[in-house]
């Protein structure tokens, strides 16, 4: 890779929850850089941080101290509502539980991150339609969620992740509650969305046979990024 | 967006449509309360206005004693027949002088038999009354001198004793006594009292006062006024006059009382007036526990999607689009519950209007307000749920189950 801007970028960042003795350091001083176009899986034991810098790369949270720059921006800088249009123009989530809207169309789900851009119904459908058919379930747009599979619900929320065009996809243990099968089948879609699209996934998971699907493996211990274990993993 | 916030809301609403239904009945019942107050009272209203513009609106009412705290009517003496006459030859600008006499009795035509106020009168009491005969002919002037036992029916007694048929000509029994039905009058339904106006048979003041009262008093006198007369100055007329002779000028207390149709009127209204807004107060009440209602709900309603709203918060909704949501949630709710409460008001009015035979007259100021009013209450009671949605952080909402 050049020296170019990477699109994720830790600098010495620390989470502290609490506050004196009771004080948890999170994330204990992490340097990370992860270029736009990887495929990288964070494995690590729970507690070790993961989930933490998982949410700081989705700009959900911001470091106490240290900077988190997305694409050159520094999020820790940014208002709440600054967040949530990066979230908006830039992210797509997966997460381990779907976290679809019940009683709401596989259809409607996609949707979703497209209304609150303000895009017109018809334009949403088709793009939102379009999203279906990449994950195989044009089918199945008006199913709600509890007519579907746990594959199928999280392909939805795949679909979901990719529909606005994002530059980065942060996948928290998307195969945690699925079979082998169904998870082999999710990976390979992350995958070929990786390869085809060029989209940057980022997959926290503590399954060591899905880590090896991402081109790059970081392990965290104990708030930091245990530098024997961070490595190009064979493709 | 604005679209999309109620569509949402809608779907959020029906997805527990039993639960919406509840909390807006407090809303539902404050406004109806008001809609339907409002709108029997201005009924009522105009029911007395209507009533006071067919009696012709310058009536004077005469009648013996005072009323007020310590001193007893029945103490006071009646009128009698030369009261009268002093009054019809010494007023100016009177219509009609009509001395009443009445008393409730029973009265019998064929096999039906009622009992039913029967009032002795002479012909000026159709002019002080502006009422119409329906069919039939008034007393002559010898028939009133006689006393002769002779009787105007109201409708109400048609309709009870001759089962809606024209009576005249027929005979009947008042106080046992043989009558001959000679008219009836026009019907004039409720008076703004409440009673029965048509429930009366008329006789010659004569006989009632021989033949059923068994004296020659007279309890009560109409004044009628011409249209253009001054009746406070004809009011001060009959006082002076009634005083010199039944007290004697710089005597004792007036024993006897002159009241102005238009006052008790008036009086009446003002009454309806102060009914309709303490109600209105209750109804406000109402509104109030009804929002706090609704309050309640959304806090269940944003407890209960906490997930729902970290998903949307992950995805890029902003602070002030959940906001939004829950906002217009909170509105459609409590406007539903306006209208709802509306129509239910309409139609109680509806009912308790025509039962009591008054008009009904839909106010679309009163609907206005109460639309507004619940609006506001969505508004106000929805703002402390929707900011507490708006302020949720992503991760820990993400994280509840």
């Amino acid at each position: 890779m050049q020296e170019t801007t990477p699109l994720i970028e830790f600098d010495a960042v620390e989470k502290v929850y609490g506050e004196g003795e009771a004080a948890v350091h999170a994330l204990d001083g992490v340097d990370l850089k992860i270029q736009a176009g990887e495929f990288v899986a964070i494995m690590g034991p729970s507690g070790s941080g993961k989930s933490t810098a998982m949410n700081m790369i989705g700009c959900l949270d911001t470091p106490t101290a240290g900077h988190y720059r997305f694409a050159g921006i520094d999020v820790g800088a940014l208002s709440r509502d600054q967040r949530a249009l990066l979230r908006r123009n830039y992210l797509g989530f997966v997460f381990q539980g779907f976290n679809l809207l019940s009683r709401t169309s596989a259809l409607e789900n996609v949707e979703l991150p497209l209304i609150y851009r303000g895009m017109p119904t018809k334009q949403r459908r088709l793009l939102a339609m379009r999203a279906l058919q990449r994950v195989g379930l044009a089918q199945r747009e008006n199913h709600t969620p509890s007519q579907l599979s746990g594959g199928q619900q999280q392909r939805v929320a795949i679909a979901r992740a990719i529909v606005s065009d994002p530059a980065v996809v942060v996948a928290d243990e998307p195969t945690g509650n699925l079979d082998t099968k169904t998870s082999r089948e999710i990976m390979d879609l992350l995958v070929s969305l990786n390869r085809d699209q060029g989209i940057t996934v980022i997959m926290v998971t503590h399954e060591a046979d899905m880590a090896a699907y991402a081109g790059r493996i970081i392990r965290f211990v104990d708030g930091r990024i245990d530098p024997t274990v961070s490595q190009e993993a064979a493709q | 967006m604005i679209l999309e916030a109620l569509r949402l809301a809608k779907q959020a609403i029906m997805r527990n449509a039993l639960r919406a239904f509840l909390t807006v009945l407090g809303i539902v019942i404050g406004v109806g309360a008001v809609i339907a107050m409002v709108t029997i009272g201005n009924g009522a209203t105009a029911k007395v206005k209507a009533d006071l513009e067919r009696l012709g609106s310058n009536l004077l009412f005469i009648s013996p004693g005072q009323f007020g705290p310590g001193r007893a009517s029945s103490e006071a003496k009646p009128f009698n027949i030369r009261d009268v006459e002093a009054l019809r030859s010494q007023l100016t600008g009177v219509r009609a002088v009509a001395p009443i006499a009445q008393k409730q009795t029973t009265i019998i035509a064929g096999s039906e038999n009622r009992s039913t106020l029967v009032r002795g009168v002479d012909n000026e009491y159709f002019t002080a009354q502006s009422w119409e005969l329906e069919s039939g002919r008034l007393f002559t002037e010898p028939e009133l001198r006689s006393g002769r036992a002779l009787c105007i029916v109201g409708a109400t007694v048609r309709k009870q004793l001759f089962g809606g048929a024209d009576p005249v000509g027929h005979g009947m029994r008042v106080n046992k006594i043989a009558c001959d039905v000679i008219g009836q009058l026009v019907a004039r339904g409720q008076s703004g009292f409440g009673s029965d106006q048509d429930d009366v048979v008329i006789v010659p003041l004569r006989m009632l006062q021989r033949r059923i009262a068994g004296n020659s008093d007279i309890p009560s006198i109409y004044v009628a006024a011409t249209p253009d007369a001054d009746t406070a100055a004809i009011q001060r007329d009959i006082e002076y006059l009634l005083r010199e002779r039944r007290t004697g000028v710089g005597g004792k207390q007036d024993d006897f009382t002159v009241r102005d149709m238009k006052q008790i009127a008036e009086t009446q209204t003002a009454t309806t007036t102060v009914l309709t807004g303490l109600l209105a107060a209750v109804a406000g009440v109402s509104l109030l526990v009804g929002g706090i209602g609704i309050m309640n709900i959304m806090l269940v309603s944003v407890t209960e999607r906490t997930r729902e709203i970290g998903i949307r918060l992950a995805i890029g909704a902003l602070a002030n689009q959940v906001m939004a949501q829950f906002l217009v949630e909170a509105v459609t709710l409590s406007l539903f519950g306006g209208i709802l409460g509306t129509a239910i008001g309409l139609g109680l009015a509806w009912v308790t209007t025509g039962a009591l035979g008054v008009p009904f007259d839909i106010d679309l100021g009163i609907i206005a307000i109460a639309f507004l009013f619940s609006g506001m209450v969505g508004v106000i009671f929805g703002f402390f749920p929707a900011q507490r949605a708006a302020r949720l952080d992503p991760i820990e909402a993400l994280r509840r189950e």
